[in-house]
C-alpha cells in the first residue's frame, strides 16, 4: 500500500519545528509502523535527508520507549497497543498519516519525535520505591500478600512509564501514571510503611514538574496501552487525602 | 603494588595521583602498559558448598568510613547494571551509573516474560541448591565452571526474598504464599514469575531501588549516553569515554573501578528478540584494549518464536516457552501440501491427520514437543530445509492449540495463554483459537561475554562484568528462566563483596585525573573514529550493512555450523567491514541527535565482532549446548561432545588490527557432577 506521512520535523528544544510531508511507498500490511518508519527512514538517508528521529528499543510494547501520535492519538489508537505493535494492516492504501511527538509542558521535544521524559524519572526519585537494603530482609513467604491485592497491586504495575496518558490529555496531567505508580506500592504490605510519605512526595513533584491537574477526562485511559483503569487516579486521590490528614502537607 | 598505594594520600577528587607510578609511567597510553594475558580463576579451595561463606569471609573489606572515598561506574542499567549500582551505592559507594535509553527502566532486561528461577523448595517437590546447580551445570551441557553455578543456586533464595521486599508483585496463591510454576522442561516448579511480564517487575523492584540512590545523591544517573571506548591506566580499568546521546557531547569519567553490565550480544544477527539498541560495544571494546571475551560462539536460538514476515523485518519476537505444554508442533509429511500451503491454496485444518508430521512427539516420545531450546529448533530447522515449512517463506512450522482447546476448552486456554495469543494476533493478524500459530526459532540469548574469575574480575584488573555481559554460569546453553536470577544474583549479591577485595588493595588514592594522559588520547581515539565515520559519506545506510552481516551470521553461524561456511563467513566478514569503512552513508552531524550516527558506530563493532564468533565456532571442534557442528553429531543426529579435548572455556586476547586474536584456554574440571551425554528421547 502507499500512504502519505506528515511528519513532525524539529531540529532541536529550540527550533519551532514544522510538518514535513513523505511518500511511504510498497508498504506491506505485516510491517509495524515503526518498520514502516524505518523504510521511509532509509528513502530519506537515500535522498541526502536527515532521517525522522523517534524512540524505540524492545518494539514488544514492554519498555515504554515508542512515543508517538498517531492521527491525534497517543499510539495509534488500537486499544491497548503501544506504537511498535501497531501494525499497518490497520492502515487502508490512500491514508494521510499525520505523525507527532507527545506534547506537554513537561516533555520538552529533543528532536523531530523524541522527547524528554526526565520528568517522570524525578517523580519517581521523590519517592516510588520501598527503602529496604539489599540482604536485609525477611523470606519472601513470611509476608503473605492476599491474592487480590498482589493482582490489584499488579494490574496497576503494569504502566511502563511510556508517557501516553500524559500526551493524551488536554491538560497534560500525569494523574494516570503517578496513580498507577503510587497504587501498586501502597497496595502490597511491603509498601505500608513509606505509604503517606511516598503519597505526598510523588505528588509534590509531579507538581513541580509542570503536568497540569486532573479534570477526569479518562482521555488517559482510553490510550494508556497497558490498559491501566482510572479507578487508580480516585485510589491516588483517597492515598493522597489520607497522607495529608494523617502527615499534614510536609 | 598494595604496600605503596597505603603510602598515597587521598586525593580523590581531581589531582593526579601518581603516588605509585613514576612520571615515565604517567606518560603511558593504555595499550602500552599492558600486561600479559592471564587467566586465573580464582576458585576458592574447599568443598563446593562452603566456597562462597569463606570466600567472602577471606575478602577484604573496605571500612564503611572509606566506602565514600570510592567511586565506581556501572555502564548498564538493566537487571545486572541496577542492582549492583543500587547495592553498592547502598554501601556507601558514589556510583555513576550509564544508560543508552532515556530511562534506566527500559534496559533490555524489561521484556522477559517467563519467570526466574531460586531454589526455595516453596514447593515441597524435592528442589534444592543442589539440584537447581546440578540442573544448570547439566543443562550447559558441562562447559561451564562448577564453582559459579553453585554459587549462582546459592544465592538464587536471596533474590526472591529482596525482590518481594521491593513490592515486586510475584504471582500469589490464595492463601498469600508465593506460586511456582515449572518452567523450560524442569522437573520442579521453581520458577518465580509476575503475570507474562516477570523481567519489567523486576527491573522496575531493581530501578526503585536505584532511584532511591539517585534521589540520595549516593548515585549520579547518565541517561541517553553510550559509552563507546574503556580507559586503561597502567593495565588497570580506570574509565570511560562516553557520547551524550542529545548533544553529541564526547567526555571522559574517571573512577576507581568499572563494571559493565551492558547485556549480550544477539544482534550480531541482525534479527533476534534483543531490543533494537542491544550491542556488544561496551564489551567489544573492553577486549580491543585487552580484556579476554569468553566463548563468543555460545548463542542459545529460541525454538518459539514469530516467523519472518518479510524483508522489512526489524526485530523477532518471542513467544513464550510455556506454550509448548500445550501446543502441538507439526509440517505436513508430504512437501507438497506443504507447497499448496505456502502459496494459500490449502488450509491447516484441510490437512488431515495421518498426513501430518508431529516430528518432535514422534522422534522424542518421553519428552515430546517440550525437548529442549536447541533440540525444538534444530528440529525446526530441518523439516523446513526439507521444505516442509508452512509460511510463505517457507520458514515457520505450526504450533497447534486444536487439541488443547478440544481437551481443556478455549477458556482454560485462555487462562493460561491469553495475553500471547493476544500478542500473536496484534502482530501477525491471526486468530490463533481457530488457527494454528506458525513459529520458527530465532536468536535470543549469548551465553558468551567477557572472561571473568570467580570474583566477576576480567582478566583488566579493575574492569568487572556482570549480567549477560560475560560469559557467565551458563555453559554452552541457558536454562530458561535462570538469566534473570543471573543477573540479580550478580548485582545484588555477587559483584557488591567481590569488587571490595579489588578497591582494598587498590587504595582510595587509585583513581587518575580525566587529563591523565591516557584518558585524553582515549577520547582522541573515539573522536577520530566517529568523525571518521563521518566523512566517508559513502552510499549505504547502517542498517543495510547490519542486516548483511546479520544474514551472513545467521545463514553460517547459527544453528547449525559447519568448517566450510565458518571458513567463508570469515572470508566475507572482513570485506563487508572493508565496504562498511568505504561506502558508510551518514546523514548529519555528531554535534546533535543523531541515530544514524549511534546505529553506525555499534554495528562496526558487530562487523570485527562477528568474525570473532565464527573463529570461535570454528575452533571448537565438537557439538555442545546451543553449539551445533553437523560434523559433530551422533548418529541419531544429535550433538556429540567432545570432552577431552573440548572441556575448556575458550577466552580470545586481542593482537591488534589485521592479526589474528589469540586463542587461550581455561580447563574445565568436574568435581561434583558427572559429565554425562544428555539424552532426551
Ligand atoms: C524476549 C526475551 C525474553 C526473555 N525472557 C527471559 C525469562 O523469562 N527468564 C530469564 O531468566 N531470562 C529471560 N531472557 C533473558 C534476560 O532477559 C536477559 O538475559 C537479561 O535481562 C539481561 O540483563 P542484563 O542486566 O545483563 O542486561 P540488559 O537488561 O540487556 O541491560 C543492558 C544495559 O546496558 C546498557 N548498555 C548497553 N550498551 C551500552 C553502551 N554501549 N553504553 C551505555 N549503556 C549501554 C543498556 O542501556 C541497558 O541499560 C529473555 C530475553 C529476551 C530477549
Ligand atoms: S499509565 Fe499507561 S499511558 Fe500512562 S505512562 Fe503508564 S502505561 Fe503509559
Ligand atoms: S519500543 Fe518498547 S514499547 Fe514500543
Amino acid at each position: 500500500m502507499n500512504l502519505t506521512l506528515k511528519v513532525w520535523r524539529q531540529e532541536n528544544a529550540d527550533d519551532p519545528g514544522h510538518f514535513e510531508v513523505y511518500m511511504a511507498q510498497d508498504i506491506s500490511p505485516d510491517m509495524s509502523f515503526l518498520e514502516m518508519l524505518d523504510i521511509v527512514n532509509e528513502y530519506i538517508i537515500a535522498d541526502d535527508g536527515e532521517p525522522i528521529a523517534f524512540d524505540s528499543d524492545c518494539r514488544e510494547g514492554i519498555c515504554g520507549a515508542c512515543s508517538m501520535v498517531i492521527n491525534g492519538v497517543p499510539h495509534g489508537g488500537q486499544q491497548g497497543t503501544t506504537a511498535c505493535q501497531l501494525h499497518m494492516r490497520h492502515f487502508c492504501s490512500g491514508d494521510t498519516v499525520t505523525i507527532e511527538p507527545w506534547r506537554a509542558t513537561a516533555f520538552p521535544v529533543h528532536r523531530d519525535l523524541i522527547v524528554d521524559r526526565t520528568s517522570f524519572e524525578r517523580i519517581q526519585q521523590a519517592g516510588g520505591f520501598i527503602s529496604v537494603r539489599t540482604g536485609s530482609v525477611p523470606d519472601a513467604n513470611a509476608t503473605l500478600v492476599p491474592k487480590g491485592d498482589a493482582d490489584l497491586a499488579m494490574d496497576a504495575a503494569q504502566c511502563i512509564g511510556c508517557g501516553a496518558c500524559v500526551a493524551a490529555c488536554k491538560n497534560a496531567s500525569a494523574m494516570l501514571f503517578v496513580a498507577a505508580k503510587v497504587s501498586h506500592l501502597s497496595l502490597v504490605p511491603q509498601g505500608q510503611p513509606e505509604r503517606e510519605r511516598r503519597a505526598i512526595a510523588m505528588v509534590k513533584q509531579m507538581d513541580k514538574e509542570g503536568f497540569g491537574n486532573c479534570t477526569v477526562t479518562g482521555a488517559c485511559e482510553a490510550v494508556c496501552p497497558k490498559e491501566i483503569s482510572i479507578d487508580f487516579i480516585g485510589r491516588l486521590n483517597r492515598e493522597y487525602g489520607r497522607a495529608i490528614l494523617k502527615k499534614g502537607n510536609a | 603494588m598494595v604496600a605503596k598505594k597505603k603510602t598515597a594520600k587521598s586525593k580523590v577528587k581531581t589531582s593526579v595521583n601518581k603516588s605509585s607510578r613514576n612520571s615515565a609511567d604517567s606518560m603511558n597510553v593504555s595499550s602500552r602498559a599492558k600486561k600479559p594475558f592471564s587467566l586465573k580463576p580464582n576458585i576458592p579451595p574447599g568443598p563446593i558448598s562452603e566456597k562462597w561463606e569463606k570466600h567472602k569471609f577471606n575478602l577484604k573489606l573496605v571500612t564503611p568510613a572509606n566506602k565514600r572515598k570510592f567511586e565506581i561506574i556501572v555502564v548498564g542499567s538493566g537487571l545486572a547494571g541496577a542492582s549492583s549500582a543500587a547495592t553498592l551505592a547502598e554501601l556507601g559507594y558514589n556510583v555513576k551509573c550509564f544508560c543508552y535509553q532515556d530511562s534506566p527502566r527500559r534496559a533490555h532486561s524489561i521484556a522477559a516474560q517467563g519467570g526466574i528461577n531460586a531454589a526455595k523448595n516453596y514447593q515441597n517437590d524435592g528442589d534444592s541448591v543442589y539440584r537447581l546447580f546440578y540442573d544448570t551445570v547439566k543443562g550447559g551441557d558441562y562447559r561451564s565452571r562448577e564453582a559459579n553455578v553453585y554459587r549462582l543456586a546459592q544465592v538464587s533464595v536471596d533474590i526472591i526474598d529482596q525482590c518481594s521486599a521491593q513490592g515486586v508483585p510475584f504471582a500469589r496463591e490464595y492463601g498469600g504464599l508465593l506460586a511456582n510454576r515449572s518452567f523450560g522442561g524442569a522437573q520442579v516448579s521453581r520458577t518465580f514469575y509476575a503475570r507474562g511480564q516477570t523481567g519489567q517487575q523486576l527491573l522496575l523492584g531493581a530501578y526503585s531501588a536505584l532511584n532511591r540512590q539517585i534521589g540520595l545523591g549516593k548515585v549520579k544517573m547518565h541517561c541517553r549516553t553510550e559509552m563507546l571506548d574503556i580507559v586503561l591506566v597502567n593495565g588497570h580499568a580506570k574509565g570511560i569515554v562516553v557520547r551524550d546521546m542529545v548533544t553529541g557531547k564526547i567526555s571522559r569519567h574517571s573512577a576507581h573501578a568499572v563494571v559493565l553490565a551492558t547485556g549480550g550480544y544477539g544482534n550480531a544477527f541482525f534479527l533476534s528478540t534483543n531490543a533494537k539498541g542491544c550491542n556488544v560495544t561496551a564489551t567489544f571494546r573492553a577486549y580491543k584494549r585487552g580484556a579476554g571475551f569468553a566463548n563468543p560462539c555460545y548463542t542459545q536460538i529460541h525454538p518459539t518464536c514469530i516467523p519472518v514476515s518479510g524483508s522489512h523485518q526489524s526485530k523477532l519476537t518471542l513467544m513464550s516457552e510455556s506454550l509448548r505444554n500445550d501446543g502441538r508442533v507439526w509440517v505436513p509429511k508430504d512437501k507438497k501440501v506443504a507447497e499448496k500451503i505456502r502459496r494459500g491454496e490449502l488450509k491447516p485444518s484441510d490437512v488431515s491427520e495421518e498426513n501430518r508430521d508431529y516430528y518432535l512427539e514422534s522422534k522424542y516420545p518421553s519428552f515430546g514437543n517440550l525437548v529442549p531450546r536447541d533440540l525444538a529448533s534444530r528440529n525446526a530447522k530441518e523439516v523446513c530445509d526439507e521444505g516442509r515449512g508452512v509460511v510463505a517463506s517457507g520458514l515457520g512450522v505450526y504450533l497447534d492449540f486444536t487439541d488443547a482447546i478440544e481437551r481443556l476448552g478455549e477458556n482454560t486456554v485462555r487462562e493460561r495463554y491469553g495475553n500471547l495469543f493476544d500478542m500473536y494476533e496484534k502482530i501477525t493478524g491471526t486468530n490463533a483459537y481457530q488457527n494454528p500459530m506458525t513459529i520458527y526459532p530465532a536468536v535470543h540469548y549469548t551465553m558468551g561475554g567477557l572472561w571473568v574469575d570467580y570474583n566477576l574480575m576480567s582478566n583488566l584488573p579493575g574492569l568487572f562484568a556482570i549480567g549477560e555481559a560475560n560469559f557467565s554460569d551458563h555453559g554452552a546453553n541457558r536454562l530458561g528462566a535462570s538469566a534473570l536470577m543471573q543477573g540479580l544474583a550478580d548485582g545484588y549479591f555477587v559483584l557488591p563483596y567481590t569488587i571490595g577485595q579489588y578497591l582494598a588493595e587498590i587504595g582510595e588514592g587509585d583513581r587518575p585525573s580525566l587529563d591523565d594522559p591516557a584518558f585524553i588520547s582515549v577520547q582522541d581515539e573515539v573522536e577520530c573514529r566517529i568523525n571518521t565515520m563521518l566523512s566517508i559519506k559513502g552510499e549505504r545506510t547502517p542498517t543495510s550493512f547490519h542486516r548483511e552481516l546479520g544474514q551472513i551470521m545467521w545463514d553460517k553461524c547459527g544453528m547449525e555450523r559447519n568448517k566450510t561456511q565458518l571458513q567463508e563467513a570469515i572470508k566475507l566478514i572482513p570485506r563487508l567491514r572493508q565496504e562498511f569503512w568505504s561506502n558508510l552513508k551518514i546523514p548529519g552531524e555528531n554535534a546533535s541527535l543523531n541515530q544514524s550516527l549511534e546505529r553506525a558506530g555499534r554495528v562496526a563493532d558487530f562487523l570485527e565482532f562477528g568474525e570473532l564468533m565464527c573463529r570461535d565456532a570454528l575452533q571448537r571442534e565438537e557439538s555442545c549446548g546451543g553449539h551445533f557442528r553437523s560434523e559433530h553429531q551422533t548418529t541419531e543426529g544429535e550433538a556429540k561432545r567432545n570432552d577431552d579435548d573440548f572441556s575448556y572455556v575458550s577466552a580470545w586476547e586481542y593482537m591488534g588490527e589485521n592479526k589474528n586474536p589469540k586463542l587461550h584456554k581455561e580447563p574445565l574440571k568436574y568435581e561434583e557432577v558427572k559429565m554425562t551425554q544428555r539424552n532426551y528421547k
